[in-house]
């Protein structure tokens, strides 16, 4: 079989994109193995344990560390998807609406600054008008950088979405609100539901704003694994990491899923 | 506006709907413009004003003009008060932009081929690789971070791997900036990827065969057709990877250890353990002006390019 | 007219910025009328049918729906449904939920609901189909569809923007046809719009020619072809020739015209004649040729021929002035007229219209 004239085709790409897999996925694989480790010393493999996870599970700090973010995460998933969505409805469907690109920038604005920038700043902020409250710091934080993310996709579904359909519906005699409960947000919940869920995962991933703000009592879960990190690695923290992976995959493979049924009904 | 409510009742009436857009474009911009306004503006103005303000005596600052913030980037204030140049911190600020050039870099060589690879995959398959490329992407950033320190690390994968192949043991790789690039190339690299597959993917097939058709060979056709038209989705790649590769603070301060900073990793040491705020907000302002600079001017450049054509 | 009058269009005018879109339109439409707007595109027509919809509100002017003042009446209050161009088919509701969607909002109670969405997708076919989705349509199903959900509520009209533009030739002549059958049966008013002449002329009871913002000719599709009032409509609808003549006389709704090359003739004018400097408009097929020719008669010489199987086109020089001529093939007679020759033709004045200059 010859293949040589297929001009699309540049000799060498298939090796090196398994490389770049390799390169990809190794080094959480070689996290995951050494969970199962039974040894002390990272790198030296004695036999399979799992006595690792019994202890990640049975660590209160961490817990409580895992019941924090979640808190956190799921408060400014909820306020800056709602936010995002209100902006996004006003900005794309709006009419003459005043100050519409300086909104979309404002809106924008965490995505264009470095984090440890607005992290320090926040902090500065919070110290001179002496908010104490750590859960209350950080789920203002996470809200706002959070909002651009939850923002985006919602905004490219609504863009995509013809205005066709929203007059279709005023055209057979349904209010505004009925238009926007039975038409705009079923197809613009995939948007909706990728925007949630990247928030929820920025907000559960954060470690700058949430290191420089977070306080004794409300020590988020990438905050204490930096904690964990800086007192030596150890096989338990291998295991709390494999959880952590294995959760995010499968919350990846949900939101795919979903964002994938998504398009196919609207084909 | 209140004139023409007041006194034009019919044309007010017709408007109706206009205006209850209007209305809910107000309302809707409104919780934006509040949360960014209080969480992000005003703090912004803040560190602003602290930049030049005078350090307290036992860290925070008082309200005092003062531009020593920034002066200490490049002078060290001598027992006699004298300003003696120190260029610690300039060193600094060039492995900053340094290691996040590379890493956009490095991000570049790989994503372009790596993404023109999958473009041509049939669809099933290409679905199931930009999965797997998105897939490491969800997992945190520390723990993406931290792998690399279980593979560079002194008990780590590869030293041990080297030394079962006969080099000398405990060969570290650690707390050196080829390890924080490593890390950084890492957790970047889904960022190059994305846009720039977008962009192939979006290329138009037939543009390489007309390509091939009129002579040019695949380093032609690479060079001439496919990279031009693609231009876009790198460009957007490289800024998606650029701009947080300029605040990293996790692959410094993990992998770069305490002497290898970065700005970010500087900043965050002043309002963590160094405790000199002004100093502090003067370095994330540099850091801020750098990265706008940067974006408006490549926002410029894209700009002037669509009226270009 | 003595039909009760369904639309009353009064003085409208709208303006995009400083763009007029609609310069003071004012025209009524009879109630079980098949109304088409025909015009080409930027004509204003969808900014006309969008009003009568209520998505656009006009800068000033009125529009009257059953006498009844609707400028202020957002869309979902009026009795008015629209079959858009890209069918705009609810895309995550079946079949059967998109034709029940404007019932449900009027209020209507489940078992009539059902029952008259299974009417309405008997009638267009698709009852076999009703719990599928718009995605796993063809072209002409999805049409039916919007058709069936347009219809099912018995709007006071039916609002058709360009609906077969998106089908293939064959489908469009057979939907043609349906769509007549359609707005017979139901007996409600349809306000059709098209830049297809063609569909216009098949379908319309009357017709509106739109130009510039502004309506050119309202009439029936014979009026609008056979005696169009300006040459705007001349041009657009269907092909003519325009030839440079000069008015003698004016008498009765008939002009006495000087052609170019010289034949002196009486034919139909508009009201707008003068003497002068006038535009004499004569359709092609209405040119007859060798054996075919009668009338007024001269002598032209063919210099292009285009066969086309049922007709044959030629262009024609007569002293100086092209002409363009067709010629039915009622017979293999037209053959032997080959380019070069010099042919006798004809025309009946009758045929004829003599236009404003």
């Amino acid at each position: 079989m010859s293949t040589g004239h297929d001009v699309k085709r540049y000799p060498g790409l298939g090796p090196l994109t398994g490389l770049f897999f390799l390169y990809l996925y190794a080094p959480l694989a070689v996290v995951v193995i050494y969970s199962f480790n039974a040894n002390r010393i990272a790198g030296v493999w004695t036999h399979f344990s799992l006595q690792w996870y019994s202890s990640a599970l049975n660590n209160a700090a961490l817990m409580n560390a895992l019941k924090t973010s979640l808190t956190v995460a799921v408060v400014a998933t909820v306020v800056s998807t709602l936010i995002a969505l209100a902006a996004a409805l006003a900005i794309i469907r709006g009419k003459d609406v005043r100050f519409r690109k300086l909104s979309e920038t404002v809106v924008n604005l965490p995505l264009l600054l470095p984090e440890i920038v607005l992290a320090v700043a926040t902090l500065i902020l919070f110290s001179l008008i002496g908010i104490q409250n750590g859960m209350a710091k950080l789920i203002i934080a996470h809200s706002a950088f959070c909002t651009p993310f939850a923002f985006l996709p919602i905004r490219a579904r609504l863009q995509g979405m013809s205005l066709d359909l929203e007059e279709a519906s005023a055209d057979l005699y349904a209010s505004r609100w009925t238009t926007f409960r039975r038409v705009t947000l079923p197809l613009i919940f995939p948007g909706v539901f990728s925007g949630a869920m990247l928030a929820f995962l920025i907000s559960m991933d954060d470690f700058i704003t949430s290191n420089m703000l977070s306080t004794g009592g409300t020590t988020t879960l990438p905050v204490y694994i930096f904690s964990l990190i800086r007192s030596g690695t150890s096989p338990e923290l291998n295991a709390i990491a494999t959880l952590l992976i294995l959760a995010s995959l499968i919350l990846a493979t949900a939101a795919l899923l979903v964002a994938a049924r998504g398009t196919r009904d609207n084909a | 506006m209140t004139m023409d409510t007041l006194h034009l009742p019919f044309a007010t009436k017709r408007a109706s709907g206009a205006r209850f857009w209007r209305n809910l474009s107000f309302w809707g911009l409104l919780p934006s413009w509040l949360l960014m306004g209080f969480a992000l503006i005003l703090p912004i103005a803040i560190i602003a004003a602290v930049s030049v303000a005078t350090r307290g005596a036992h860290g925070g600052f008082t309200w005092d003009f003062n531009l020593a913030g920034y002066s200490q980037i490049l002078f060290n204030e001598g027992w006699t008060g004298e300003l003696e140049f120190t260029p610690q911190y300039l060193m600094i600020i060039a492995r900053t932009f340094l290691l996040a050039g590379a890493t956009t870099l490095i991000c570049l060589l790989f994503a372009v081929p790596v993404a023109y690879f999958i473009s041509r995959q049939p669809p099933s398959q290409k679905a199931i690789l930009v999965y797997l490329v998105t897939l490491p992407f969800w997992v945190s950033m520390i723990l993406r971070v931290y792998a690399w320190m279980i593979i560079l690390g002194k008990e780590g994968t590869l030293p041990r791997l080297l030394e079962n192949l006969g080099f000398p043991p405990g060969m570290s790789f650690m707390f050196n900036d080829g390890a924080t690039l490593t890390a950084m190339v890492y957790t970047y690299m889904p960022l190059m990827v994305l846009p720039v597959f977008a962009s192939i993917e979006k290329l138009d097939g037939t543009l390489i065969e007309a390509s091939h058709d009129l002579y040019g060979d695949r380093w032609v056709t690479l060079r001439r057709v496919i990279l031009p038209l693609t231009a876009p989705g790198i460009l957007a790649g490289a800024i998606l990877v650029f701009v947080p590769s300029l605040g990293a603070v996790l692959e410094p301060t993990l992998m770069g250890g305490g002497k290898q900073m970065m700005m970010g990793s500087l900043i965050q040491l002043q309002f963590g353990g160094g405790r000199n705020w002004p100093f502090g907000a003067a370095i994330a302002m540099t850091l801020m002006a750098v990265v706008l600079i940067f974006l408006i001017f490549t926002a410029l450049r894209s700009a002037r390019k669509e009226t270009a054509k | 007219m003595t039909q009760p009058k369904a639309i009353e269009v009064k003085s409208v005018s709208k303006n995009f910025g400083t763009y007029q879109a609609l310069k003071s339109v004012s025209f009524n439409i009879g109630s079980n009328e098949f109304f088409t707007m025909l015009g080409p595109s930027g004509c204003g027509k969808t900014t006309l049918l969008r009003m009568l919809a209520g998505f656009e509100s006009p800068s000033s002017g009125s529009i009257l729906l059953n006498g009844r003042e609707v400028v202020d009446i957002p869309p979902h209050r009026r009795r008015v449904n629209t079959v858009f161009q890209s069918y705009a088919l609810f895309p995550h509701m079946t079949l059967e939920q998109n034709v029940a969607y404007g019932l449900e909002n009027l209020g209507w109670d489940g078992a009539r609901i059902r029952a008259r969405v299974g009417e309405m997708l008997e009638r267009v076919h698709m009852t076999v189909m009703a719990k599928r989705k718009p995605a796993q349509l063809s072209g002409g199903q999805r049409q039916r569809i919007a058709l069936a959900r347009a219809l099912a509520p018995e709007p006071e009209v039916l609002l058709l923007d360009e609906p077969l533009s998106a089908l293939d030739l064959k489908l469009r002549q057979a939907m043609r046809d349906e769509l007549r059958t359609l707005q017979r049966d139901t007996g409600i008013t349809f306000v059709f719009v098209t830049h297809d002449q063609e569909e216009a002329l098949d379908m319309s009871d009357r017709i509106a020619v739109l130009g510039g913002g502004e309506v050119q000719q309202i009439g029936t599709p014979t009026q609008i072809y056979e005696e169009p009032v300006n040459r705007f409509v001349a041009d657009f609808v269907g092909e003519t020739n325009f030839l440079d003549v000069e008015v003698l006389e004016v008498a009765a709704g008939q002009a006495t015209v000087r052609m170019p090359f010289g034949a002196v003739f009486t034919a139909p004018a508009t009201g707008h004649t003068t003497k002068g400097r006038a535009t004499l408009s004569i359709r092609p097929e209405k040119i007859n040729l060798g054996d075919q020719a009668q009338g007024i008669a001269f002598e032209g010489q063919i210099v292009n021929k285009n066969y086309m199987g049922g007709y044959t086109h030629y262009t024609l020089n007569v002293r100086g002035t092209e002409l363009r001529a067709s010629r039915r093939n009622a017979s293999r007679e037209g053959d032997t007229i080959e380019s070069g020759a010099t042919v006798p033709v004809g025309f009946v004045a009758a045929s004829a219209r003599v236009l404003a200059a």
